[in-house]
């Protein structure tokens, strides 16, 4: 099934009654050439550009609940490619190449927004900060302007402008930067791979990963044991459990970083804002939400729910930085189990076991990257070398202490990041 | 979240900042080699489920406290003081 413009309107002229499924739900066969371990954004992609640019279609994707379920769908959405260090800079920019077309390649349309992102700077220290930034972005290729104050007044005035506690010096704007709709990012890579011939299977959890002569052989599930040449770790948050099967220990603690958002509201803000002095920031969903967060709860955490101090912060960050939004009504929050690791960047490797491939630590920036982050993990598990975008991802930099890439200087704690 | 300081009571989680798990009671000689000190600065358990960490008494006494708790609950069974346990 093909999505077109003449398609909706010929749906719509007779009663929607012709739409067909996305995908199959397929029974597991007893053998893949690949397996891929987690049905989330990055597993979907995953599976998408191995059978996409690589003709490896002889793939499933085991997930323990249903397509769409995790993190994919628990995140806020926003979209950019203003990182800093080399490592980082080149994979999110090839990242946002590929998000630009994205709804072309899968004919779906995930509602990618480059709506811009202004991050906001508070002092002069700050704004030397932001305009090293902005130049590392363009060196990189991508876009950034350094707004000053008024400028950054003409663009959003609805920010509190007189009495904030950290006052306003102006914002580095990132104009390809944006949103994207979370489930449809799903959805779309999901129907791609199956089309292409990937088996999705949900409902399907891995317990156990089978390991011969230091070669991965294949995985036990819920749903009956399963060969396989390669196996490809794609767990987020639930990484550590997953690696435990293969008996490794990874360098990840999985903590909680709760979202909110309020009623449906008429458009009023029309970028994704962030605060500089204080953990915020919001953008506005297009069924009109003020979609918003703020840090981790700090502490390790499963529970996919945070408690009300993180929530008090955020709210008040929030309040003080755009006063009119103080009326809005929050109408749910959620959770997310983040895998941070200890540089704040994400690790894309092979492991000590032959076949055996890891996708993790993605930290709380894990949507952006989900493009990019299917294409060169499908490179690396389709060739066994490294994608040219994605060469500073090695499990190993925190034994050797070599390449490490501490975005912002916080050092080895999980949470700081 | 409430936590109880062995030595001030059961407190607000706000007066407590997280360290991580309870590692940090085993720090490895300076010499141990670069796989000891990979496992102590790095690589972690994290468990679904209970585990035990170090929180610190920031705005209250001052103590490290072992905390052990429930990550997926928050659920805490027990905290003591660090000093004097071992890891």
């Amino acid at each position: 099934m093909r999505f077109s413009g003449l398609r909706v309107l010929k749906e719509g002229l007779t009663g929607n009654k012709g739409w067909t499924p996305h995908w199959r739900d397929p029974e597991p066969k007893s053998e893949y050439d690949i397996l891929i371990i987690g049905g989330g954004g990055h597993g979907l992609s995953t599976a998408y550009y191995l059978a996409k640019e690589h003709g490896l279609t002889n793939v499933a994707v085991l997930e323990k609940g249903y397509i769409g379920g995790g993190n994919v769908g628990r995140n806020t959405t926003i979209v950019r490619a203003n990182y800093f260090l080399q490592g980082n800079s080149e994979f999110y920019s090839h990242s946002l190449k590929l998000w630009e077309g994205l709804e072309e390649d899968l004919n779906y349309n995930v509602m990618h927004s480059q709506r811009g992102i202004i991050n906001l700077f508070h002092s002069d220290g700050q704004r030397d900060a932001a305009a090293r930034r902005g130049n590392m972005m363009i060196s990189q290729g991508d876009d950034a302007i350094l707004l000053n104050r008024d400028q950054l007044r003409e663009m959003l005035p609805y920010l509190n402008y007189d009495d904030l506690r950290f006052p306003l010096y102006g914002g580095l704007y990132h104009p390809r930067g944006g949103t994207a709709r979370h489930d449809a990012v799903a959805w779309g890579y999901a129907r791609g791979a199956d089309q292409r011939g990937v088996d999705l299977i949900q409902n399907c959890e891995v317990t156990g990963i089978d390991i011969e002569n230091g070669a991965v052989r294949g995985v036990q599930t819920t749903r009956g044991p399963i060969r396989a040449k390669k196996v490809a770790m794609v767990a987020a948050g639930r990484s550590g459990q997953v690696a435990a099967m293969a008996g490794m220990r990874l360098p990840i603690e999985s903590h909680v970083l709760q979202a909110f958002v309020t009623e449906g509201l008429k458009p009023c803000i029309d970028h994704v804002v962030t605060f500089g002095m204080g953990h915020f920031y919001i953008s506005q969903s297009d069924k009109g939400g003020l979609v918003f967060g703020g840090d981790l709860d700090f502490y390790a955490s499963y529970a996919a729910r945070g408690n009300l101090p993180t929530v008090e912060s955020v709210m008040e960050a929030g309040v003080a930085l755009m006063p009119m939004i103080g009326k809005a009504r929050v109408l749910r929050s959620w959770g997310g189990i983040m895998d941070m690791s200890p540089d704040g960047s994400p690790i894309i490797d092979r492991t000590g076991i032959e076949g055996l491939y890891l996708n993790c630590g993605w930290n709380y920036g894990g949507f952006k990257a989900v493009p990019g982050s299917g294409n060169v993990f499908a490179h690396l598990i389709a060739t066994d070398r490294y994608h040219e975008n994605a060469t500073g991802f090695q499990l190993d930099r925190f034994r050797t202490g070599r390449g490490i890439i501490d975005e912002e200087g916080k050092g080895s704690q999980h949470n700081l990041h | 979240m409430r936590i109880t300081c062995p030595l001030c009571g059961e407190r607000d989680r706000r007066e407590f900042y997280y360290r991580g798990a309870a590692v940090d009671l085993a720090r490895p000689e300076p010499d141990a080699g670069e796989a000891a000190w990979d496992e102590f600065v790095y690589l972690r358990d994290n468990p679904a489920g209970m585990t035990r960490e170090l929180w610190y008494h920031e705005g209250g006494c001052g103590a490290w406290i072992v905390v052990t708790r429930d990550t997926v609950t928050h659920e805490i069974s027990g905290t003591e003081l660090a000093s004097g346990v071992s890891a």
